[in-house]
This record gives structure tokens, sequence and C-alpha cells, in this order.
């Protein structure tokens, strides 16, 4: 077997081939990302809530320049709301998410000794981390980092005569994203192959784990509309370097006009969010497929309706390629337009309530073990159910016109996406750490965490709706231009109040992350008496992943508490036994 | 030398916390156990902290939200269409609070009612196809007189017919907003970026006939219950003509002219007595547009019809401005 072979440190821990090591990679690239995003938005919301108010910490990240006196600058606000937005989406919880997952996974879950093409998959790994390279770089330009929002909406973001941010720091913001969209798309290709030709005997497509099919899902939406992204992105730079016109029209920007005539701003937003809104189930498909898997592990029981939540997320993924209209209802987009996207839109609540449903079936009459897993999977279902709700407002065209960009908006996406995909990472990693490194995290660390963090999460998210149903806009550096806002300051004061706990106890998350890699309790090969094939590979990370022969599979993943078994659970390689069907 | 302070504490901490970590495994040794297997204890206290946390005060901060910062929700509409909306969003508002306040309280409960618990047992359950059928129908039904209502209440609005309606465009440029009033034919003159130059700052082409009677303002005045045909243009960059007591809303987009009509129902006097004497109609820019894109505002006044006569009397044409001076 190729696989075994002798790694040296730079071909273990640097340009490893073996996806458990490009997986880490990813993980701990993300987490750092994550804790720059995340510290970004702390800065911010301190000048929200305290609009004007000097902060030693403002002038401690952000210099004199930045923040004089400690005040923030208006443009550095709109520089640093822009880079949480694009670190959190594309940095945090797409690569973070799906590049860890996808690739410790696949091949563990579905028996295979390592993905289609290891090299591609280191590949995408260090263009991920290239683009990385080059989108913190862009945080130290002289004008400072792109600021245009992360949809970067053109004439905006194509003139630096318009805001500072849009000169180098978005020049390098769309190198960044272009070798963002390489790794993601030479991910992409390696997962579907892996999944669809490197299934070991006997794991017939029915009998993959939920994980695995969001994650085929989510691959093949990637694959789909990334490459959407990287024309609209490239029409950019073309029109911000090398005069042409797809996007601007009729401009007259510092009291120059210029020469631009017949490009249209609308037309980005078309190409921006056909890849933007499969972007949003990119992200939260993962999640949606990890919560499946740690909910019916530690429910002891099978998932509930199977083929049911496979069926929904085909239908979720068809439907977010015919929704990205929504995004756009009072652009001057035609409004007949606008009711297909309405139609459509709100076509996904129905899937969405099926796996709700379906998870709540199978918390019914359970024996829950509650590992930090599996609280944060619970933590999924709460906010998966509120955040979907408050999108049947946004969805409805109707309804949108008056709190399109408020913060209802904000308000709702975080809670069900961010927040939910978030929930979903830190219920795989809590899951998945003792395969990864066969060492178990500090489970009262975790319980700390898990209940600072859902408790701060709601008590930033769930005020905001009130923020937009006041109607209060979204990006604005502080609301006291406008005396009908004046009464939101208890409300801002709450939100900073709750980021900022909810920010440290994630560092708490990440102590306990690094000290369990080193001095955890040892794990066992099995710790949560899982069905799925990773738990039968040896705790000793080998290139490989089994030692000997790879597992058959005989059953499905989810023989939890089947009854006649001596245990509650039944590994997926165990055959059936004579005259037992499988479920 | 507080930069120095800082780092001491970060690292006292993170060592502090290393020798807690120790103590517990220590403690653990020596009774033998594994620190970090999920006990039965483990999962009684995690089951009532998540029925108490998830299902009692998270409902109950929601509650206390609606409580006490419903207030700061926007008053009623103070337009015709605005009324249906709101129509709309109550019913649409209703219907998922109720979803809220049934799963949410079922999620909290099944965590805890079915917690680990020595002798417990799960119930191997895969499926059921007559309740998966159920709940895919009942969601479809609920939902689809919601989408009917929801599009014809968008019809209705982006359908309005607005021949008679007053027309006024909203220009919007890097940081401010200016208005311009068709005038006496109720016609904009054409325009074209290229000819804004000095006081013709909207670029108006003054040989189109139209062009003479318009008037630019800085405030916007509307007569109650007239409609109007606003038409919105951007000179920079994409911005957003944000009207939230009006539920109106459209983006001014650089290279094409957008539009949104409506008619006022209530007059600023009005709104004054009934909100407070600092009551304004204000429009916001509500499409991030730079760096004073928070500051970008222009004030609208609902009034009488010979209130606002008068102030119409008091303004210039552009054949005046441009002429005269």
């Amino acid at each position: 077997m190729s696989e075994h072979h002798k790694e040296t440190f730079l071909t273990k821990y640097i340009f490893s081939l073996d996806h458990k090591m490009i997986a880490k990679q990813f993980l701990i690239t993300g987490m750092f990302m994550g804790v720059v995003g995340m510290t970004m938005s702390i800065l911010f919301r301190l000048q929200l809530s305290n609009p004007g108010e000097s902060f030693a910490v403002l002038e401690f990240f952000l210099g004199e320049k930045w923040a004089p006196g400690g005040v923030l600058d208006p443009n550095m606000y709109l520089s640093l709301v822009t880079m949480h937005g694009t670190i959190l989406v594309f940095w945090v919880l797409t690569a973070g998410l799906t590049g860890t997952f996808a690739n410790f996974l696949i091949p563990l879950q579905i028996g295979a000794r390592d993905m289609a093409s290891g090299f591609m998959n280191m590949l995408s790994y260090w263009f991920f981390f290239a683009a990385t390279l080059v989108l913190m770089y862009s945080l130290f330009v002289e004008s400072g980092p792109a600021a245009a929002g992360w949809t970067i909406y053109p004439p905006l973001s194509a003139l630096p005569q318009a805001i500072p941010g849009s000169g180098l720091g978005q020049d390098l913001w769309l190198i960044a994203i272009t070798l963002f969209v390489v790794s993601s798309l030479l991910g992409g290709l390696n997962y579907i192959v892996t999944i669809l030709n490197l299934r070991t005997k006997g794991m017939s497509m029915s009998r993959l784990p939920l994980t695995i099919w969001a994650l085929l899902i989510v691959a093949i939406l990637g694959v789909l509309s990334f490459p959407v992204l990287l024309s609209c992105a490239l029409l950019l730079i073309f029109d911000r370097s090398f005069g042409t016109s797809f996007y601007l029209s009729d401009i007259i920007i510092n009291g120059e006009a210029l020469h631009n005539t017949g490009g249209s701003p609308i037309l980005f937003e078309h190409l921006f969010w056909f890849l933007g809104h499969p972007e949003v189930y990119i992200i939260l498909l993962p999640a949606l497929g990890i919560v499946s898997e740690v909910i019916s592990v530690n429910s002891r029981k099978p998932i509930f309706g199977y083929k049911a939540m496979v069926g929904a997320l085909i239908v979720i993924a068809f439907l977010s390629f015919v929704v990205w209209g929504h995004h756009m209802f009072i652009t001057g987009m035609d409004p007949f337009l606008g009711s297909v996207f309405t139609f459509t839109t709100l076509l996904i609540a129905i899937p969405s309530a099926v796996k709700v449903f379906n998870y709540l079936a199978t918390l019914w009459r359970a024996n829950i073990r509650f590992t930090p897993a599996m609280l944060f999977a619970i933590a999924f279902v709460s906010t998966f159910i509120t955040g979907g709700l408050t999108g049947l407002i946004l969805g409805d065209s109707a309804l949108d016109i008056n709190i399109h960009d408020t913060y209802f908006v904000v308000g709702h996406f975080h809670i069900v996406m961010g927040v939910s995909a978030i929930y979903g990472m830190l219920a795989g990693v809590y899951h998945w750490f003792p395969k990864m490194y066969g060492r178990m995290m500090n489970k009262k660390l975790g319980y700390f965490h898990f209940w600072v963090t859902f408790i701060s999460a709601y008590g930033v998210f769930f005020p905001m709706h009130f923020l937009g149903l006041a109607g209060l806009p979204r990006r604005y550096y502080t609301n006291s231009a406008f005396p009908m806002f004046d009464g939101l300051t208890d409300i801002n004061e709450v939100i900073t109040f709750f980021a900022i706990i909810g920010g440290l106890v994630q560092l708490l998350f990440i102590f306990n992350f690094f000290y369990s890699i080193f001095k955890g309790t040892k794990a066992s090969e099995n710790p949560w008496k899982s069905n799925t094939l990773e738990w039968t590979t040896p705790v000793e990370r080998i290139h490989g992943n089994w030692p000997g022969e790879i597992p058959s599979v005989e059953r499905w993943p989810y023989d939890y508490s089947k009854p006649g078994a001596d245990e509650d659970f039944i590994p997926q390689n165990v055959p059936l036994k004579e005259g037992e069907t499988e479920h | 030398m507080e930069s120095i302070l800082v780092g001491l504490i970060i690292l006292l901490s993170v060592i502090v916390l290393v020798q807690l970590l120790r103590v517990n495994e220590l403690i653990s040794e020596v009774k033998n156990e594994d620190p970090n297997e999920i006990t039965e204890k483990d999962n009684n206290t995690q089951g009532i902290l998540t029925f108490l946390i998830v299902g009692v005060l998270f409902l109950a901060f929601v509650l206390w939200q609606f409580k006490y910062w419903g207030i700061h929700i926007l008053p009623p509409a103070s337009s015709l269409h605005g009324a249906t909306i709101d129509t709309l969003m109550n019913v649409t508002l209703g219907l998922i609070i109720f979803v809220f306040f049934l799963t949410q309280p079922v999620l909290a409960w099944f965590s805890f009612k079915y917690r680990g618990l020595k002798n417990s047992a799960a119930y191997y359950y895969p499926h059921n196809n007559k309740l998966e059928v159920i709940w895919t129908v009942v969601p479809t039904l609920v939902l689809t007189p919601l989408i009917i209502y929801g599009l014809n209440v968008w019809n209705d609005i982006t359908n309005a017919d607005t021949t008679n309606s007053k027309v006024i465009e909203l220009y919007a440029k890097q940081f401010n907003w200016t208005a311009r009033y068709a005038g006496e034919d109720n016609s904009l003159g054409k325009a074209n970026y290229k000819l804004v130059k000095g006081l013709n700052e909207l670029g108006v082409d003054m040989e189109d006939e139209n062009a003479g009677d318009d008037i630019i303002t800085r405030e916007v005045h509307l007569v109650i219950d007239q409609p109007v045909l606003l038409k919105m243009r951007s000179q920079d960059v994409i911005h957003s003509a944000f009207l939230p007591h009006f539920r109106v809303q459209m983006n001014c987009v650089p290279g094409m002219t957008t539009q949104f009509g409506f008619t006022p129902t209530q007059t600023t006097a009005e709104m004054k007595e009934q909100e407070g004497e600092d009551f304004e109609f204000v429009l916001l820019c509500n499409k991030i547009c730079g760096a004073a894109h928070y500051n970008m505002k222009m004030k609208f006044i609902v009034e009488s019809q010979e209130e606002y006569d008068t102030w119409m009397a008091s303004q210039k044409t552009l054949k005046n401005t441009l002429t005269l001076n």
C-alpha cells in the first residue's frame, strides 16, 4: 500500500498528503482566522454601543492612524465590518468548516485510505494558505483593507476615490478570493470524486452517513457556484484596473466624470449572489450533516427519517440555486422576478421544517448522553429554528422592503448561518477530537464553554431583530445622526456586553483545544460507542487509516439501540445476524 | 509597560488554568475514574440545565425583549401600501412566534425528559412515513396561503397605477440627497451625468422642454393622501433611499433610474402629536456608500395642500436658478 510510507517532519506536518493532517491544517488556520474575525467584531461593537468614545484597546489594535485617540475611524469601521464578514463567511465557515470535516471525515467514514488525489488535496490547503496570507497582508496596507462590505458591490468597491479601502486593500481582497476559489475547487472536485469512487465494499449510497451526504452536496454546490464568483471577481478586477465598464456607468466621483457607460452594478449583484446564496448553504449543510451524526450517536437512536433527511438536503441544495434574487428585491430588479424569487425562497421552509421535526423525533424517547458536542448539536437545532423562522419574513419581498439591510437581516443571518454553523463546527470538533488527536478534550471546560456561548450568542443576535424593526440600517458607524434611533442605546449596550463575554469564552475553548492536544486524557478507539467506520481505526494516526484490510460495510450507520442486539450500538462493519433485517 | 502587564496577566491565567485542570485530573486519578467520561450525573445536570436555559431562560428573555424593547418597533405605517405591509407582517410574525413557542419548548423538554439515566434505554425508531408525510404536508399547507398573500401585496405595491402621481426625483451622491420636483408639467427634464456642472448639480438637460419648470430642493414636502412617484438616480455609488415610516425602500443605482410609488396618509403634525415633538419623517441611506454613509439624510414633510402650496410658491424653478444667476 503506497500510503504506508516513511514520513519526515516536513511531509508529516507541513506538506502532508494525509487527509487527516490536511484537515487539521484547515482547522487550525480556520480557528486562527476565527479569532481575528471575532476580535474585529468586538472592536466595532465597542464603537456601536459607545459611539465616539475612546478605548485603549482600539488604539492598541489599530494604532494612531485608524483609531486616533482611541476613537475608531469611520473608514476603518467599514473595513472591520467588511473583513469580519469576509473572514467569517469564507475563511472560517467555508474553508474552516468544510475544509476540516470534508478532509477528515470523507475517507474515514467511507472506508478509503485517503482522498482520490492527495496531492490536489495538499494544493487545496496551500492555495487557501496563500489566500490567507494575502488577506492578512491587506490589513496592513497604507490605505487600509477592503471596506465596501463583504459583498463588495461596485461602484463602491471599484473606485478608490469613493473610499480608501477600495484601493490596494480591495485589490488584495480580490486576489485573496481568487486564490480561495482555486483552493475550494481543488478541494470540492476531490471530495466528489472520492465519495463517488472510493467507497469501501458494501458502502452503498444508502448506507452513507449523513455527514458524507451533506459534504457531497456541499462539494457539488461549491463546484457549480464558485466559478461564478471567480468570473464576478475577474470582471471587477478588469473594471478596476483595465478601464472596462462591466459594472460602471454614468459616474461622477470627486467632481470627475468617468468615461464608463453602459455597465450595470446589478449585473454584479446577480453574479455575486448566484454564488452568494448557495454559499449560505455551503456553510450550513456541513453543519446539518455533523449535527445529524452527533445527535444520533448521543441520542443512542437512529436518526429519524434517514431518507427524508437526505431528500431534504437535496431539495434545499437545489432550491439554493434559484433563490439568489431575494437579496435583490429592492435593487430595481423587475418586480415580477421578485415574485418568482419570493416563491422559491419560501419553499425552502418546507425541507427545513422536515429536518427540524426529524431532529425532534430523534430526540423523542432517546437516551441522551450530554457530551459538549451533543449540547452544541441541540443548540444548533434551536438556532436553526429561530433563524429559519425569521427567514419567512425576509424571503417575502413585500416585507423585505422595510427591513432590507437593517439589523433584522444581521440578526437573522448570524443566527441561522453564523451561529448555527459555528455550533455545527464546534460540535464536530468536540466530537471528533479524540479521533483527530487521540486524546479527549476537557469536558468541564467544554460544558462551561457551551453554556456561556449559548447565552451570549442569543444575547448578541436576538436583540438585533428589535433594532431592525426600529428601522436601524446595518453598517452605520453610529446612529447618532438620527434622533429616531436615540432610544436604541440600551439594546446596543446589551449586544456589546454579550459580544465581549461570548468572545472571551472562545479563548477558553482554544485553550482547551491546545491543552488537550498535548495533555488531554488518552482516548480509546471508540469513546462515543459510535457506528461509523472512522471509529474502527487505531488511536495512533497512520497514513492509510487502517493498518490491515479496509473493513467492509454490512449495515447502515444508525443501528443504535436496535432490539435484539447485545449493546446499544452496532458498528457498520458488523455483519447482519441471521434473520436480522436492515432497518 | 501596560502591554507587558497585560501579557503577564494572560500568561498567569493560562498557568492557573493548566494547574486547575491538572488538579482536576489528579483527583479523578485518585478516585480511579476517567475525568472526561460522560457520567450519569453529567447527563442529569446537563439535561436539567438544557431545560432551564433553553426552555425557560431563553424564552423568558425573548418575552422580556418584546415587553421592554417592543416600544422601539416602528409606529404603524404612514402610507397607504404600508398598512398592507404591516398587516402581512403581523400575520407572518404571529405565525412564526407561534411556531417558535411550539418547537423550542419541545426541544428543551425532550432533551430534559430523555436525558440518559440509569436503566433508561432508547427506543429504536428509524422512521415513520406517515408522520413524515404529515410534517411535510402541514408546512406546505400553511405556507401556500402565506406565499399567495405575500405575492398579492407585492404585486399591488409594484404594479400600482402611478399615472396621477406627482413625480419627484431623489438624487443621491456621497453624502447627501437632493430632490427634484417635476414642476407644472409633472414631467422631469432629461438628465445626463456629463452635464453636471456648477449650479446644474443634477445634470439636467436644459434643452429638454420638460426641464425648465423642474424645481430642486433640499427637503421633500408631500401632500397628505396625494400619490407620489419617487424616481431615484445616483451620481457615484449605489445608495438606497429608505423611508422607514412610509415602508418605502429602493436602491439608487448609477447608470439607471429606479422608482417607488406611494401615498402618505399621515401629516408630520399628526405624527408629532402621536410620537413626540422631535418626530420627523426622514430619508436615510441604507446601502453602504462610504465613510459618511451613516450621516446621509433628508427631511420629508407631509402637510395639507395649502401648506404645500405656500412652500412650493417660494421655490425657484430650474430655469430661474440657472439663468438668473
